[in-house]
């Protein structure tokens, strides 16, 4: 063995053992939260439209635990109010945590149609907020949640800007981007994310979609879905059934 | 060893020194201060998806709770609160759990704990039961006649609007205002009590508009067109929604 090949299988060496006793999938089974194989999950959620009474239970519950600012103008899920009005204009709004909704907006008389929307981060598949990350901050897990490391993240904006669904903000007090997790913290533990747990009518639906039981994939199979946005080509995994063209 | 520097020229001497130091100085940076989280942004990822895994949990979930609170579970579970989260009224217990003597969860009886959901808005799903909190026994708290757990109303409601107010509220205004909803949709007694399950009619035949908007047997005061030629194939109110104002 001369020199210059006992220095190359040496680094070979070397960092193939930080691979497999960091990066094996092993590894990140043990270490996330006691037996959680990310590896086997890839969660998603449903959405039925039809189902929203628009209660706001859901912005509260997902304030309360993921310590999201009470102002509100700060969410990872909120709800719009779609009102489409018979000379078809539109007129979209989040609703109030505060019960003090304009009397006006409640008018029946020019109404054509009028919904609730629920909306939160889409858990892209093909996430433009990793794209533009300029110090992967934001990444994808295995089971398919894209997180933010608050650590790392240096509050630049970028992926408050490139997200097509508005789904993050910054933090008025860490200073970093902020979105849903689908409650990272709660899945690993198995738990639902918090907005599923508390919503009244089960409009809300989670589940693993590597699972043909999990209430998700049965949502899949008897709604016709739709997704928020398709021609971006993000590939969300919010889904949403008996949802309104003029929703985007 | 000073035979060999003296073939070079000081300052390249000098120059390879600084660089030979400086490179030293990396390398025990590198491999002895900088984190291994900081080399290998898979590492990075994994320490942060492990800091998400580990926040604290709020919401407890309501499995949690029917261990203990079995009476409360089995009362709830077949009136229409059954889908309903404890936590989405009784708020985040995850201490509660924790710490039962010490830490009790919320247990609201205003009346705007109520209305959150059963306040009136044009934009919730028909069906579900809605009232203006301002005239439905207004300042009485809501559990003197409806028992949380099992909100059964002390008397069958009689008026359609209890569940259908949108509906009730756009017909009242349009021509047909002063008909009883029984006129055209035939409500069997089941439907009150189970609403999904036994479901009203519709008027599904021509014939049945006919009966008042006929040519053949006009009414004073009444729009009649010719049932034979008009709109041959469709349904009338296909065209007409018959709770609108003016109808059309």
């Amino acid at each position: 063995m001369n020199r210059r090949e006992f220095l190359k299988k040496g680094c070979l060496l070397a960092s193939s053992s930080l691979l497999a006793g960091g990066l094996s999938g092993d590894g990140w089974t043990k270490t996330i939260f006691k037996d959680y194989d990310p590896a086997k999950h890839f969660y998603g959620m449903g959405i039925d439209i039809n189902k929203c009474i628009g209660c706001g239970r859901c912005m509260q519950a997902c304030k309360t635990e993921n310590d999201v600012p009470a102002e509100p103008y700060f969410f990872r899920t909120w709800v719009e109010r779609y009102l489409i009005r018979t000379d078809k204009s539109v007129t979209v709004r989040t609703i109030s945590l505060t019960r003090d909704d304009p009397a006006e907006f409640s008018v029946e008389k020019e109404m054509l149609r009028s919904f609730f929307v629920p909306k939160l981060c889409n858990q892209c598949d093909h996430p433009p907020c990793v794209q533009v990350c300029p110090v992967i901050a934001t990444f994808k897990t295995p089971d398919g949640v894209t997180l933010v490391d608050e650590k790392r993240c240096i509050g630049c904006r970028y992926c408050i800007q490139a997200c097509p669904y508005g789904a993050r903000y910054l933090h008025p007090v860490t200073r970093v981007a902020d979105k849903c997790t689908f409650c990272y913290h709660r899945l690993v533990k198995g738990l639902l994310p918090v907005c599923v747990e508390v919503c009244p009518k089960q409009a809300r639906l989670f589940g693993d979609m590597k699972s043909f039981a999990s209430p998700l994939g049965r949502f899949t199979r008897i709604h016709k879905m739709h997704v928020l946005k398709p021609s971006l080509n993000t590939d969300p995994k919010v889904y949403y059934a008996n949802l309104d063209g003029e929703v985007n | 060893m000073k035979e060999f520097l003296k073939r070079f020229p000081e300052q390249v001497v000098r120059i390879v020194i600084v660089f030979v130091a400086l490179a030293a100085t990396l390398l025990v940076a590198w491999t002895f201060i900088l984190p291994s989280e900081m080399k290998e942004p898979e590492l990075q990822q994994l320490s942060s998806t492990i800091r998400e895994a580990g926040k604290e949990i709020k919401y407890a979930g309501s499995e949690v709770c029917t261990g203990c609170h079995e009476k409360a579970h089995d009362v709830k579970k077949t009136g229409y609160h059954r889908d309903l989260s404890c936590e989405a009224c009784h708020g985040a217990a995850q201490k509660h759990v924790d710490n039962p003597s010490e830490v009790k969860p919320a247990s609201p009886k205003q009346r705007d704990q109520c209305s959150y959901c059963h306040t009136y808005n044009s934009s919730r799903p028909t069906g579900f039961p809605q009232i203006n909190p301002d005239t439905h026994h207004a300042r009485k708290p809501c559990i003197t006649c409806h028992k949380p757990h099992d909100p059964k109303p002390p008397t069958t409601p009689r008026r359609c609007a209890a569940c259908h107010a949108q509906i009730e509220r756009t017909k009242v205004a349009s021509y047909h205002g002063s008909l009883e909803c029984t006129v055209c949709h035939k409500v069997p007694e089941k439907h009150k009590i189970s609403p999904r399950s036994v479901t009203p009619t519709k008027p599904d035949k021509r014939e049945f508009c006919a009966k008042c908007h006929d040519k053949a047997s006009p009414r004073k005061g009444i729009a009649a067109v010719d049932i034979a030629t008009h709109g041959e194939k469709y349904v009338c109110w296909q065209c007409h929604y018959p709770h609108t104002l003016g109808g059309i």
